[in-house]
């Protein structure tokens, strides 16, 4: 059986080590927070915050508290804030270990377009090109295919790119590949799923 | 001299022209200038550019300078929220420059401090590239990205003393301190204005110098995704 988005999220938080800091993208690497275990992990949201916390409860919602999704947080006990140039400025400092993101496609040289459908759909990068320009390790969250099950893993990205080149390590329903030289190695296999049909589902080349 | 104004018309008075170039801070609704954006929709100052992170949602914050068709460009890094924005924007009647929200935020604040333009990584390799030069360091290429300079600028914060120094809350503070920096003139909306000495000097996030106008005023707040999780049962 394919991984679920739980389960990939689970997966993905194995790729995090203890002590590091780390920003997680917005779907399913948000899931991630709630797989890290004992690790102790700081979690920043690039809207300005070091030690993001968990929802709050119902009733305890305030305004001036949200993550980069706008999404109502709370804070811990090891939490800071800061404006947005400081933000960034320790993302492209490389200071960030890790960030986890979502894709709509990724080419086999580890390029990553997650931003925008020319005259579909106009939403804006974020914060993601500064992310994939200045984190440690990039590591990808997303369905190995798309609706009508087209590869989203290619040999080249035709989609704008978010960044050329950035991508450590994919994640997606059918397993675990890594960008190496000359294209993707698969690392991991979900449950049930053979590395022929990993194979059979994408366009980038596969290595040995 | 007395930066304390009674309104928000009344501290943007003489600041406001046709096709001005205005520097807002906040991220999503949280932290955005909402008063001073309801007083230039009243003023109906056309042909503006508005360098934000975002532009608000329909009907609240820089969605009703949308509605009332006074924006004539956005430089921002998401938009995704507001589907009048996206309406204008396929329709060719609203300008949209992308910009990586590091790139804005470093822009806005490079302006501020008098820098002309810096090289940055982001964006290497993309759309945001083209057109811009490169220049290699070491082993990795960067673009050159200019600072922001801003004919206004208008930001929100939680407390502020008579004199401009201006304290932020949680995550309300994002863009607002770059924003205030890059502009010629800077007015700021808080929601307590308290006498001078009570704020403690080595608490200040911006001080007054970038500050020159202040109102104190009541906000709506508004929270764009309500998420809780529920207590657990003991």
């Amino acid at each position: 059986m394919p991984w679920e988005r739980d389960q990939m999220a689970e997966r993905a938080a194995q790729e995090l080590e203890d002590g590091w800091y780390v920003n997680l993208g917005i779907g399913i690497p948000t899931l991630v927070a709630n797989y890290v275990g004992d690790k102790d992990i700081t979690l920043q949201s690039e809207n300005g915050m070091l030690g993001m916390g968990p929802f709050p409860y119902e009733g305890e919602e305030d305004p001036d508290l949200i993550n980069a999704g706008k999404q109502t947080i709370t804070e811990l006990n090891r939490t800071s804030y800061f404006d947005s140039a400081e933000s960034f400025a320790m993302i492209r400092g490389g200071k960030i270990a890790a960030a986890i993101l979502g894709a709509m496609e990724v080419a086999e040289n580890g390029d990553l377009a997650n931003w925008m459908i020319p005259g579909k759909l106009v939403k804006g990068m974020g914060g993601a090109m500064d992310l994939v320009a200045g984190v440690k390790k990039v590591v990808v969250v997303m369905d190995h295919t798309n609706k009508t099950g087209e590869p989203k893993l290619l040999r080249k990205c035709t989609l704008p790119l978010t960044g050329t080149g950035v991508v450590d390590r994919i994640i997606t329903n059918l397993g675990v590949l890594d960008v190496v030289e000359g294209g993707l190695k698969i690392v991991e296999c979900a449950p049930g799923v053979t590395e022929d049909e990993i194979r059979e589902k994408t366009e980038a080349t596969i290595v040995d | 001299m007395q930066k304390v104004y009674g309104s928000a018309a009344e501290a943007l008075d003489g600041l406001l022209h046709d096709g001005m170039l205005i520097a807002a801070g906040g991220f999503g609704l949280c932290g955005i200038p909402e008063l001073l954006i309801q007083a230039i929709r009243d003023a109906g100052t056309k042909d503006l550019t508005v360098a934000s992170n975002n532009a608000g949602v329909d009907g609240f914050g820089l969605g009703l300078l949308l509605e009332s068709k006074q924006v004539k460009k956005m430089m921002s890094s998401y938009v995704g929220e507001n589907a009048e924005f996206m309406r204008q924007y396929l329709s060719g009647e609203l300008e949209l420059e992308f910009n990586p929200q590091g790139t804005l935020a470093e822009r806005m604040r490079a302006g501020g401090a008098g820098i002309a333009g810096f090289y940055t990584k982001t964006g290497y390799g993309t759309q945001i590239g083209e057109g811009k030069e490169v220049k290699k360091f070491g082993e990795d290429h960067y673009i050159l990205e200019e600072g922001i300079f801003a004919d206004l600028s208008i930001v929100k914060a939680w407390k502020a003393d008579d004199t401009g120094n201006l304290v932020f809350r949680k995550t309300a503070r994002n863009f607002n301190p770059p924003a205030a920096m890059c502009g010629k003139v800077c007015v700021a909306e808080v929601e307590e204005i308290v006498p001078r000495g009570s704020l403690d000097p080595d608490c200040i996030h911006l001080p007054g110098i970038y500050v020159h106008r202040l109102i104190q005023g009541e906000h709506e707040k508004r929270i764009e995704k309500v998420t809780t999780r529920k207590k657990e049962a003991v």
